[in-house]
């Protein structure tokens, strides 16, 4: 399946740059395609902050029975982020006399190239992402834990107590709060036994979302909760949000920014906000399939084999479920925001190491211990639905029994052997 | 060809950040300016990693140095915030000291680099993934390919393809289990069970849980200092061992 996958992922590489090859040169055709999924990327960190702060406005004002932005670019007051963006461009990039001013404005650039780079191994629809990797989700989370430097080193280099106090509870939060988000990102993980999320998102395939990973056993469904919880946490938003705790202190480790410089926070805060809600959705909302099966039905090759035009109109049907689903968790994180008040530091820390961590390491060894228990007990390793290892292709066996057709595939594949999800599938069917 | 061209310019960018990295670490004499050029160092040796298709060891590289390195900064932080500029200030002894031991260091970098043969292993990984995957797909395609020559070519494609590709985190989830892939090869492709690394791990993580363990009671003696509990608390370590 690896195998496969792997030359999937390739192909819808090799597609265009071919192509383009032909067309202009291999060099020129090599840089023309990371130039445009750069340019995508860049694209999605300056329209995701955009659209989401607008959304943001709405939203809470809507929660206080007030309007929000009516006037600027019509009705719906959509372009007062562009008018905020313009505004914060012109205003002057201030340092403090007791700052320490290199740090001070190198800070923001971490914060806002952790947050863009984990946009890279994000697959925004079937076949489609900037780089394919083996272990996107560890890579996802690894990228995304240097962010927390920016932020303590921005909270130093002000000079300010009130940023400094910020950035201490941001690392304390950090730190505790980065385990048991790994553990419930774990959880779905093992039921698929695969790190790669298009992997993970091909295998929730299927009719009226049944193979979504929440549905998949009572602990991934647990998980997605501590998940969207522990996420809320790792964006830093209330009631998490101890790091700026605007009434406490002022500002937190913002205090000191103004103009772009602030809103490089800003930027990274809400595309962090889109990522997490990404994995989110990838890991247990079934990605971008809309779970209604239609997709599996009217393509079921998908794009490994070159693209067709079904093929293109289901990545664009499901580019458009994917951000959908995306935008409703971040409005669920917009909607917390505004109802739930903050919680103190003491109370974030214990409900971490007291309460999260705990549930997360049960959740990881019941998940583990489910489908063995299931299969003794009933003789399926799934509830409803088909066994998820089922809708596996094997083309890798297959090219193996016709390389050496005289040794059965599935013996002369040692990995086969071990991989966890045969465990489920060759066990019991 | 073009790639390999463009794998040694990204190449020298990321060495010379990691270097430049190093030296902010031994040039500054400000704690936190030295865990920020840390920091950079060892992004940009997870990016060289990266580079080398070693994309486990650079995403681990970023998990868990650069996350080390905020635990660094924060006592950086903690530990000096009393003035806000904490300076080290050296010793001419501590200088000769770590000039004495930076030598030492290097000349074992220098003997350890100069003891591989570099030929053979650049004989060894010839090809891009991109090369690697297209061989493969050729293998795919071609139907005759019944006798032991091909499916040797066969294996070899698919340990490049993997390796060039840096899809190194099944083989090594799978010689955490005990399956040792590389000295499976060197045996002639037979496969035997061992203990493989998930023993030397645990015992490391064990190593670990005491030491954190160490640590808390500490931290939490300190509050109420008995002698006793001072001796309980070196019985359980050595007990933990």
């Amino acid at each position: 399946l690896l195998l496969r996958l792997s030359f999937e992922q390739h192909r819808i590489h090799a597609v265009p740059l071919e192509f383009l090859s032909a067309l202009v040169g291999g060099r020129l055709a090599f840089f023309l395609i990371v130039g445009f999924h750069t340019a995508v990327l860049s694209g999605l960190l300056g329209f995701c902050p955009a659209f989401f702060i607008w959304l943001e406005r709405k939203v809470s004002a809507r929660i206080q029975d007030r309007l929000g932005p009516t006037r600027v670019g019509g009705r719906f007051g959509w372009a007062q982020s562009l008018a905020d963006g313009i505004k914060l461009i012109q205003k002057e990039d201030l340092a403090p006399a007791a700052s320490d001013r290199a740090m001070f404005q190198i800070a923001p650039y971490i914060v806002v190239a952790a947050a863009f780079s984990s946009l890279m191994v994000l697959p925004f629809t079937r076949g489609v992402v900037a780089v394919p990797s083996e272990l996107g989700a560890f890579l996802i989370l690894a990228i995304l834990s240097p962010g927390v430097v920016g932020v303590v080193l921005a909270g130093y280099a002000s000079g300010s107590k009130w940023s400094l106090f910020g950035a201490m509870r941001e690392a304390a939060q950090m730190v505790s709060y980065e385990i048991p988000l790994a553990l419930a990102m774990l959880v779905p993980l093992l039921t698929v036994g695969s790190l790669d999320f298009m992997q993970v998102v091909e295998l929730q395939a299927g009719f009226a979302g049944m193979q979504w990973l929440v549905f998949a056993n009572p602990f991934n469904f647990l998980a997605f909760i501590v998940f969207l919880t522990v996420s809320l946490a790792s964006v830093k938003r209330a009631p998490f949000d101890l790091a700026e705790a605007e009434s406490e202190l002022v500002a937190g480790f913002l205090t000191e920014y103004s103009g772009i410089r602030w809103s490089y926070f800003f930027l990274a805060e809400y595309t962090h906000m889109f990522t997490v809600s990404a994995i989110a959705v990838l890991l247990f909302l079934g990605g971008w399939w809309t779970g209604l099966g239609i997709e599996t039905w009217l393509d079921p090759v998908g794009p490994g084999d070159g693209w067709s035009v079904v093929t293109l109109l289901l990545a664009f049907l499901g580019l458009g479920v994917f951000l959908l689903k995306c935008s409703l968790l971040v409005i669920l994180q917009m909607l917390i925001r505004w109802t739930l008040p903050r919680l103190r530091i003491d109370q974030v820390m214990t409900t971490c190491l007291k309460y999260l961590l705990p549930i997360s390491c049960v959740l990881l060894l019941g998940a583990a211990t489910w489908p063995l228990v299931l299969a003794s007990l009933t003789g399926r390793t799934t509830l409803i639905g088909p066994p998820l290892g089922d809708t596996i292709k094997r083309p890798a066996a297959q090219l193996r029994a016709k390389l050496k057709p005289d040794i059965p595939a599935v013996v002369n594949s040692r990995a086969h052997e071990l991989a966890p999800q045969t465990l489920q599938v060759g066990g019991v069917r | 060809m073009g790639s390999l061209q463009i794998e040694a310019i990204l190449f020298y960018i990321l060495a010379s950040i990691a270097v430049g990295g190093a030296l902010a670490v031994v040039l500054s004499q400000h704690v936190v300016r030295m865990a920020a050029g840390l920091v950079v160092c060892l992004g940009a040796v997870a990016g060289l990693f990266m580079l080398l298709h070693a994309d486990f060891l650079g995403a681990a590289q970023l998990m868990i140095y650069v996350g080390g390195t905020i635990v660094i900064l924060i006592f950086g932080v903690m530990l000096t915030s009393g003035a806000l500029v904490g300076r080290v200030n050296a010793s001419p002894g501590e200088m000769l000291g770590a000039l004495g031991l930076g030598g030492l260091f290097f000349a074992l970098m220098v003997f350890t680099v100069g003891a591989v043969d570099w030929e053979a292993v650049a004989a060894r990984q010839p090809i891009s993934p991109r090369d690697a995957d297209l061989a493969l797909d050729r293998l795919q395609t071609s139907e005759t390919s019944n006798d032991n020559q091909a499916q040797a070519k066969a294996d070899r494609a698919q340990t490049l393809a993997e390796r060039s590709a840096g899809r190194s985190t099944r083989p090594l989830g799978i010689s955490l289990l005990g399956m040792r892939h590389e000295t499976d090869k060197l045996a002639g492709g037979k496969v035997t069970a061992g203990t493989g690394y998930l023993l030397p791990f645990e015992i490391i993580s064990m190593h670990l849980l005491v030491v954190l363990i160490g640590a808390a009671y500490l931290a939490r003696a300190k509050q109420k200092v008995k002698p006793n509990e001072q001796l309980t608390m070196t019985g359980g370590y050595s007990h933990g061992h």
